[in-house]
């Protein structure tokens, strides 16, 4: 399959690609990684005018720890994330996402930051931000802002970005002591998205729960926390009454909708599951 | 619609051609270099089929365009044989049945090639995990991962200069 005839263009610095962008407004896409935007082209559900391929850009490809978090450039290649000591051994969360995103060779391509500006629901970046709390850092004409991830999601693909910004760095809150994380998802088959996935990142004080989160991927339109889920758990001695109650909120509140990876009904049995198997691994390791 | 001059080196030679943007990399292979040991297997990135190696690090060449491997480098399946000799990979695939009908072997080796190169002694479950990119209809896989050992094997002996008298 072809896609579309469009016009390229690979600036070779981050401020060339936001005039560039500018120029276009609206007829562009950026391309980063493309493991989803190009196989969308060659099915022509997408097809724009113009391609911005921010590629060749150079510096957009860092995992580092700065200032109290993580900082992930936008082109950091997702197999970076399985190659990086840092995020190996104090991010948890975010290591179990990174093994278990689309297959080897396309994470070799796919990007973090793509994988978050698409605002798919079904990828799963979007839901281990939402549990850590990250930030996006986009820049646009008038310089950089920081988004808070809560506010980044807001609808199907679509994201809190204006027209002409482009996301440049994603950053991760180092997960203080007696903190710990986990991802936890279930796919039919290496390489598809997911039934349901759950990301925790909590800390504990003794067998007491003092903060959560929990992000849920494609079991809503719009990536989502499930925060009656967290409400139930924070605050909380970690029983399995308790585990009970939290995956069962999450079940509820989550929106899944029926395609051939299952029923809404499945799918939110399984998140309900997957919940409670999240929250005993992120406890263990908070608490190990 | 865009046309552009890329100059790539693939298999170890420069080639420069006019190409237009929305073509992608693996029919770069394939048409325009008439290189086709690279497959196209399912048009949705998923099979791998059509893995190369772009830059040290294998891709789904349907899933690059060939605008964006300008001044770059890429091995494709022809290129793993080196002065008339099988590399070991491909000799394990012969001598293990590693393959049946076929389809799939070029985007196995170049997986498998990529992770011997960063793990030359790999678990069978980090062998698995290796291609787990790549599908394969005929095998069961079972007879791939025999294949990738044998090579790991044969890479891991020491040459002979090696070998203490």
């Amino acid at each position: 399959m072809i896609p579309g005839a469009f016009d390229y263009h690979a600036p070779g610095t981050l401020s060339e690609a936001v005039t560039l962008l500018r120029q276009h407004a609206g007829d562009a896409k950026l391309l980063a990684g493309g493991q989803s935007l190009i196989p969308a082209m060659r099915f022509r559900l997408a097809m724009p005018p113009v391609l911005i391929d921010l590629n060749q850009i150079e510096g957009l490809e860092y995992v580092r720890e700065d200032n109290g978090h993580l900082a992930i450039g936008a082109m950091t290649r997702e197999s970076a994330l399985e190659e990086s000591g840092l995020v190996q051994s104090r991010f948890h969360l975010l290591a179990d996402a990174a093994r278990v995103i689309a297959d080897p060779v396309v994470r070799n391509r796919a990007t973090v930051g793509g994988n978050i500006a698409h605002a798919d629901p079904a990828n799963d970046h979007p839901a281990v931000m939402l549990a850590y709390g990250a930030e996006v850092i986009a820049l646009g004409p008038n310089g950089t802002r920081a988004i808070a991830i809560d506010n980044f999601f807001v609808d199907l693909f679509e994201n809190a970005l204006a027209e002409d910004e482009i996301l440049t760095e994603i950053r991760i809150p180092t997960p203080g002591a007696n903190s710990g994380g986990a991802y936890v998802k279930m796919e039919r088959k290496v390489g598809d998205y997911a039934i349901s996935g759950v990301a925790v990142q909590l800390t504990m004080n003794g067998d007491t729960c003092t903060s959560a989160r929990i992000g849920l991927t494609n079991v809503s339109p719009t990536p989502m926390r499930a925060k009656q889920a967290e409400q139930l758990l924070v605050g909380q001695v970690v029983t399995d009454e308790r585990l009970e109650a939290v995956g069962a909120a999450a079940a509820a509140e989550c929106d899944p909708s029926p395609d051939l990876r299952g029923s809404a009904e499945y799918k939110r049995d399984v998140t309900r599951v997957l919940t409670k198997r999240a929250i005993r691994q992120a406890v263990e390791r908070a608490t190990s | 619609m865009s046309q552009h001059k890329i100059t790539v080196t693939v298999n170890g030679q420069a080639v420069t051609q006019e190409v237009e943007s929305r073509l992608l990399l693996v029919h770069f292979i394939r048409e325009n270099l008439d290189l086709t040991g690279t497959h196209i297997g399912c048009d949705t990135t998923s099979c791998g089929a059509c893995t190369i190696s772009l830059n040290g690090r294998t891709v789904k060449s349907c899933t690059v365009f060939a605008v964006q491997a300008n001044g770059g480098e890429i091995e494709t399946i022809e290129g793993v044989a080196q002065g008339g000799q099988l590399h070991p990979l491909q000799e394990g695939f012969w001598e293990k049945h590693g393959l049946q009908c076929g389809y799939c072997t070029p985007g196995m080796i170049m997986s498998a090639k990529h992770l011997l190169a960063h793990n030359p002694d790999p678990s069978e479950m980090e062998i698995r995990q290796a291609i787990s990119g790549n599908l394969c209809r005929c095998t069961g896989y079972n007879k791939i991962v025999e294949a990738i050992q044998y090579a790991a094997a044969k890479l891991n002996q020491p040459t002979p200069e090696e070998v203490p008298a």
